[in-house]
């Protein structure tokens, strides 16, 4: 991949002439005339070497000649040679020392440029040695009178930080920078606050940017003055503050407005997504709310007339704003539409969103369209095209028919891939719709012997099977199938199982060779596990309960929701706050890709009025809130089994994605992911950490299904939860404007909930209810959203219990315990704060093997250690283990000394924090000693208090 | 921020680097190059390609990709807006931004790629600032200096970039002032077979070329502003003066440059300026199609329409073409199955008309796809969009300027799918 520069000719007057080619004894002849007397000669030397340089060629043996011509007065070649030194210095550090004097004076000459370039050039010498002298210039050059050198020596601060972050710490430049955000000149501001975020990126925990209302004016202000690169630093900057209440954050949105008209499309989504932000405190009935939204639109459609290259990351940000905010540009349907000379990533950004604006009003022009696109050329729009075709179909119920006949027109052209694409989302139609279409399912029949992709295979399988009585020749077909079933994908596989079984199940007689057949290939031939468990699992049904079966097989089948690949609500919303960064081309939270994910904290849109406003109103959440569908899509064990069985094809079900997840994999590792969920594992949990609510979620209805079924109850059982606390009022009915909310923690089976008691003690109905909690030191969080499905009417009362996750972000709060939650109905947001006990934090798997305890106790220090007194405890000590048992907290060892019991317990906590503890029991003694060995001694005292708590009750 | 950048030829070869930060190996591009070998099409190269340890935001730009290297989270369309700029500058130091431009120059470029960024912060970008740091090569300037030894690099602190109005510099002064403005429209439209409008909107931009001595304060006021739905302005332009009054106030900067790009939505949108009559068939079971196009001018308010050049992409089984135009000259090209005609003035008293016949491949099967005619025109003196301007003052200097202002309408109409078929 080398690219030698040719052969130049040297008869132009340019550049290119220092491109001919290496010859021999080239460096040398570049010596020579680097300590050559004239200036000239010196200057042109300078400069092949920096050619040369350019282009990759190692010039470094050059060193010292070059450094050699830094002490003049000719500001160009001084730049040229800088140039040099930058490349170098890093392969040459003891070199590099020579040039360090000629720095130090350029950094007091008269002339500012000359000053800027200094310190600028110093910075970017990444050699240690080098940054020892750079940091007097470097805070003289901070205090300078000229803004230019101020600003040149603000991004210093943020190189030197890179190279020595805690030289930069010790120097105190942190701070120095911190005041020039206050600086009389913008720029000088807009550079500080743009090494302060480059700085604060690898350094997560200190409050670098932090801002208060007075900082923000001072932001605002430099905001209208700066150049474009300086606004975007500063609005970047501002989407991380958190305004104080909703006029504050009205103000910040009416000073960032004009921006939106800014011919730099980066500004415009900086603004945006500040905007974004911050409307989310806005309430509703505002005018200004209307009129934000209204403003939003022109500047996003005017994105889509850059080039390609803007234009793709806008769209993936207007993906997310359309799902945030549909109506923000739903009369925009238009400017969607995929022009012929558009790069095929634009293309099928723009077919993605032209989906989610789908609506009854712009249907037909979209099907239209999209009509038209299943006839291109390139081959992954056509398929996106007429997936998208389905999609409409299942989005506008009142587009179905109408896109099932186009979607036939299309199988009409028997080209290949069409074909295939149209018969996957055909089967999601007929999910969607069930008894409406079947009439189409003979021409689909006449395609079979075209598909030869597994998804189609598949989907044409699942609709043989699902429809075995009204095709007359369905065992044919799925014979002709089963001829090369080894050589099938492993979901054809597991879908011909399936429907082969369902044939059998409907069509007892005639099938019963064909079902033997293929329940012997799947469990004696295949040597896939997930077939061969899938296929014991219908033999067993079979074999001993046909009735069982029937129900478990054939069961109703929960309709399929619209909206198919919404983003999860939380993640959206962490989502928006990332707009015009890379997590939002990538759709992912930082966390998820950036390179060793050091300084990434949890952005949510949080804690404000009208929270949760996306996934609770249907005007905002198209599908009208998923939450609300979640009981009609798992309603009892046997359709979930029934859906386990039969929905295997990855197929949109709706739903919180915590409950789907594994429902759509469960069938595929029905053993392997549903049973580690019991065993508390990992297994197909969507949400990151293991110890989160969403195994629970699932994995409770499923353990008693699967136990019931395999016998396998032993061990999943006796998981009872840890001690639970009565119910206590947390915020009284005359603070909240009528609601009362008492409530409790709990922790069953490795998930932790709120239960709480909501009372409406007012005389007006309250609905429309949310919750979020504030930062804490242990980053609980709802893990669903608060769901009061029927109005709260006077003098009712409702008993939830709220999932919790410790995935949350994350900050110390005093007492530790302590829990800051806002709660939101129609009326009003409340705040209360409440003290959990810490024990629903402790891990189902907190027993430490006995040596490894020793040697931890061994290893944290003494200092550490803490001793309590448990008063007034009666128990012996067997008691005292097994009650303690119950709250995750394990007996690694008992010993007898002297006639007192000492138990030696350990207990984890969801942050990985282990606790050791030695209680000594003395039988005469109704006091208990407790000592508890920690690397976070802070946590002692509330383990100490949960001890207290568990043994007393 | 922006660590590296490379530049690279569609070759493949990498012709230039350059790194703010530490140096990044040439051969993190090979993710680049796999990428480009997946798109086939240079065009489609996906903008954002991530790597294991960096991600890669790239531009394709007159025929060389602009490929930076950023390793922390930096909002991508800074970076493009960025590399934009970078081609822009070369466009505007060396008159073309090519390989051989930027090889010819390679030491300018150097030194701009260093003004423009440091430590991956963009530092000067507004031409007017690095033309005071950099002096642009010249002919001239390039024998001067070899012969007097002085350097292109000046020496003087860019006044402009401590300023409140960084786009201008200080002390510009002129014999001759003069102010132009040139409205450039461009319509694009989408039109079904049957004639009717799918979609359409104007694109529209104000070009200026100002050369006014000292720092003029201009004001220039359209009859009609509220046709515009949406603008995007240079950042001379008080944002406050359009909110409240609709008047573009501003200090401009010195030289070309855009003032503001607007957008005017199908809503407001006047007709269509030429339709195009057509008859595209294709036999069953023979090897051949005919194709009779003729285009003619719609209402434009006495002005002709001038520069027609159709395109259209025909189907893939189309081996040649046969046709006789009446006007101008057609190519065909058999390997990119283009047909250009360039038609150049309509005269509505003989409208330009090409017809003839379509030869296919034999044996190959009906050709579905519906060609797509694209219709480039030009019309001057005329904003297609009805904006007109209403009037230029000047404040702050006491000089008279010479004030001119022109139109062009540029049109780009996709009809889509003229051929009238049924499936069978």
């Amino acid at each position: 991949m080398r690219r030698g520069p040719c052969c130049w000719l040297e008869t132009t007057m340019t550049d290119s002439k220092y491109f001919t080619t290496t010859k021999k004894g080239e460096i040398f002849e570049l010596k020579a005339e680097l300590n050559s007397d004239k200036k000239e000669k010196k200057k042109e030397a300078v400069k092949k070497v920096i050619a040369s340089m350019t282009v990759g060629k190692d010039v470094s043996a050059l060193f010292p000649d070059v450094v050699n011509c830094m002490q003049t007065d000719n500001l160009e070649l001084k730049k040229l040679v800088y140039l040099y030194l930058m490349n170098y210095a890093k392969s040459q550090p003891d070199m590099a020392i020579m040039a360090v004097n000629t720095f130090v004076k350029d950094c007091e000459d008269p002339n500012p440029l000359i000053r800027a370039l200094a310190v600028r050039t110093m910075g970017c010498i990444r050699v240690d040695k080098i940054t020892e002298y750079l940091c007097e210039p470097l805070r003289k050059c901070l205090k300078d009178e000229d803004p230019y050198v101020r600003k040149t020596a603000a991004v210093c601060v943020a190189k030197l930080h890179d190279i020595n972050a805690q030289l930069v710490e010790d120097q105190g430049f942190l701070d120095t920078l911190k005041d020039l955000i206050s600086d009389s000149n913008p720029m000088v501001v807009a550079n500080a606050v743009a090494a302060l975020s480059e700085i604060a990126e690898s350094h997560p925990s200190s409050n670098l940017l932090d801002l208060n209302p007075q900082s923000i004016n001072k932001l605002l202000t430099a905001l209208n003055e700066c150049t474009e690169w300086g606004q975007i630093f500063i609005l970047d900057c501002l989407a991380n503050y958190m305004p104080k209440d909703d006029r504050e954050a009205q103000s910040i949105c009416e000073r960032v407005t004009p921006r939106l008209s800014h011919a730099n499309s980066a500004v415009v989504l900086s603004a945006v997504k500040v905007l974004m932000k911050f409307m989310e405190m806005l309430s509703k009935d505002l005018d200004y709310y209307g009129t934000l939204l209204k403003k939003l639109a022109p500047p996003l459609v005017t994105l889509l007339s850059a080039e390609p290259e803007l234009q793709y990351v806008a769209l993936r940000n207007i993906n997310l704003i359309v799902q945030k905010r549909p109506e923000i540009l739903k009369h925009e349907m238009k400017v969607f539409f995929v022009k012929y000379n558009d790069p095929i990533y634009v293309k099928l950004e723009k077919l993605d969103i032209m989906i989610r604006l789908a609506s009854q009003a712009n249907i037909a022009q979209v099907l239209a369209e999209l009509k038209e696109y299943a006839t291109e050329v390139d081959v992954d729009f056509v398929r996106k095209a007429v997936r998208a075709i389905g999609r409409c179909a299942i989005k506008v119920e009142q587009s179905a028919e109408r896109c099932v006949s186009t979607l036939l027109d299309l199988i009409q052209t028997k080209v290949n891939y069409v074909v295939q694409e149209a018969i996957v989302v055909i089967k999601d139609i007929f999910r969607k719709y069930p008894n409406k279409y079947e009439s189409v399912i003979a021409t689909l029949c006449e395609n079979l012997d075209s598909l030869d992709e597994p998804e189609a295979r598949a989907a044409m399988i699942w609709i043989v099977g699902e429809y075995a009585e009204r095709i007359d020749n369905a065992d044919e077909l799925l014979e002709s199938f089963l001829e090369g079933f080894h050589d099938e994908s492993t979901q054809v596989q597991l879908q011909l199982l399936t429907a082969i079984v369902k044939l059998f199940l409907k069509k007892p007689t005639e099938t019963q060779e064909l079902v033997q057949q293929v329940l012997s290939l799947a469990t004696q031939d295949s040597d896939n596990p997930d077939l061969r468990d899938r296929g014991y699992i219908y033999w067993r049904l079979l074999s001993t309960d046909p009735v069982a079966a029937k129900e478990v097989v054939l069961a109703e089948k929960p309709l399929i929701s619209e909206e198919t690949d919404l983003i999860e609500p939380t993640l959206l919303d962490e989502l928006i706050c990332y707009i015009g960064t890379l997590a939002s081309v990538y759709h992912k939270p930082p966390s998820a890709f950036v390179e060793g994910s050091r300084g990434v904290t949890h952005k949510s849109l949080l804690p404000r009025t009208g929270s949760n406003e996306s996934v609770e109103s249907p005007d905002t959440a198209p599908s009208g809130g998923p939450a609300a569908d979640q009981p009609s899509v798992i309603p009892t064990q046997g359709d979930l089994l029934g859906d386990l069985l039969n929905l295997d094809l990855g197929p949109p079900v709706s739903g919180p994605p915590m409950a789907t997840a594994p429902v759509q994999m469960g069938a595929v590792d029905l053993l392997g992911g549903g049973l580690d969920i019991l065993m508390g594992g990992t297994g197909g949990s969507f949400t990151p950490a293991p110890n989160t609510a969403a195994p629970t979620n699932v994995g409770a209805p499923l353990g008693t299904g699967l136990g019931d079924l395999f016998d396998l109850t032993g061990g999943v059982g006796t998981l009872s939860g840890s001690y639970v606390a009565p119910k206590t009022v947390w915020l009284p009915a005359m603070k909240a404007k009528g609601l009362e909310i008492s409530g409790t923690f709990s922790r069953q089976v490795g998930s932790i909930s709120m239960d709480l008691v909501l009372t409406n003690k007012a005389l007006q109905v309250m609905s429309d209810f949310a919750i979020q909690f504030n930062r804490n030191s242990f980053g609980l969080a709802p893990a669903a959203p608060l769901q009061v499905h029927a109005p709260l009417a006077p003098n009712q009362s409702v008993e939830i219990s709220l999932p919790l996750n410790t995935v949350g972000s994350v900050m110390k709060m005093d007492p530790l315990n302590n829990l800051q939650v806002a709660v939101k109905n129609n009326i009003d947001v409340f705040y209360f704060s409440t003290l959990y006990p810490l024990h629903i934090l402790f891990v189902e798997d907190g027993k430490m093997e006995r040596q490894m305890f020793l040697a931890t106790w061994k290893d944290i220090p003494n200092e550490n250690e803490t001793q309590f007194q448990i008063k007034d405890c009666s128990l012996n000590a067997d008691a005292v283990s097994s009650k303690l048992q119950g709250s995750n907290i394990f007996t690694v060892a008992k010993r007898n000394v002297e006639g007192q019991d000492m138990l030696y317990q350990s207990l984890k906590l969801t942050n990985g924090i282990w606790v050791l503890a030695e209680l000594r029991i003395q039988p005469s003694n109704p006091n208990l000693t407790l000592s508890l060995k920690c690397r976070a001694p802070e946590v002692s005292q509330y383990i100490y208090q949960a001890y207290e708590t568990i043994l007393k009750n | 921020m922006i660590h590296s950048l490379f530049l690279i030829n569609c070759s493949g070869d990498i012709f230039l680097e350059k790194h703010w930060k530490s140096v990044v190996s040439q051969s993190v591009c090979d993710y680049f190059f796999e990428a480009q070998e997946k798109a086939i099409d240079v065009e489609n190269v996906p903008p954002v390609i991530s790597t294991p340890h960096h991600y890669l935001i790239s531009i394709y730009r007159d025929k060389i990709f602009f490929v930076s290297v950023i390793q922390t989270e930096v909002p991508p369309l800074f970076v493009i807006e960025f590399l934009h700029r970078v081609a822009d500058t070369f466009q505007d130091y060396f008159g073309e931004c090519s390989e051989t431009a930027i090889k010819d120059n390679v030491v300018i470029v150097y030194e701009l790629l260093e003004e423009m960024l440091d430590n991956g912060f963009p530092l000067a970008t507004e031409s007017n600032i690095l033309k005071e740091l950099i002096k642009p090569p010249t002919i001239l300037r390039s024998v001067v200096n070899s012969i007097t030894g002085s350097s292109n690099v000046g020496d003087t602190l860019p006044t402009g970039q401590l300023s409140n109005i960084p786009w201008r510099r200080a002390g510009v002064k002129y014999t001759n002032n003069e102010a132009y403005f040139d409205v450039i429209e461009e319509i694009d439209a989408i039109i079904d077979k049957s004639g009717s409008t799918v979609f359409a909107e104007i694109q529209g931009v104000i070009d200026s070329c100002i050369k006014l001595s000292g720092m003029p304060d201009l004001s220039l006021s359209f009859m009609n502003p509220r046709l515009l739905d949406d603008v995007s302005f240079h950042p001379c332009i008080r944002f406050k003066r359009w909110e409240s009054e609709r008047v573009l106030s501003f200090i401009p900067p010195d030289g070309n440059f855009r003032l503001i790009s607007y957008r005017v939505s199908s809503q407001n949108l006047v007709a269509i300026p030429v339709y195009v009559k057509h008859m595209i068939s294709f036999k069953e079971n023979t090897s051949s199609g005919r194709f009779d196009v003729t285009i003619g001018p719609k209402q434009n308010m006495g002005k002709t329409v001038e520069g027609v050049v159709m395109t259209v992409h025909m189907p893939k089984a189309v081996l040649n073409m046969n046709l006789t135009a009446t006007q101008g000259s057609y190519t065909f090209d058999p390997v990119t199955k283009v047909l250009t005609w360039d038609v150049g003035k309509i005269t509505p008293q003989k409208l330009p008309n090409l017809k003839g016949i379509v030869n296919l491949q034999s044996g190959a099967p009906k050709p579905e796809e519906n060609p797509s005619l694209n219709i480039q025109f030009k019309i001057q003196q005329l904003a297609i969009s009805g904006l007109k301007v209403n009037r230029l003052d000047m404040y702050g200097e006491k000089y008279k300027p010479f004030k001119g202002s022109s139109f062009v309408s540029d049109g780009e109409q996709e009809p889509k799918s003229l051929s009238s078929q049924n499936f069978t």
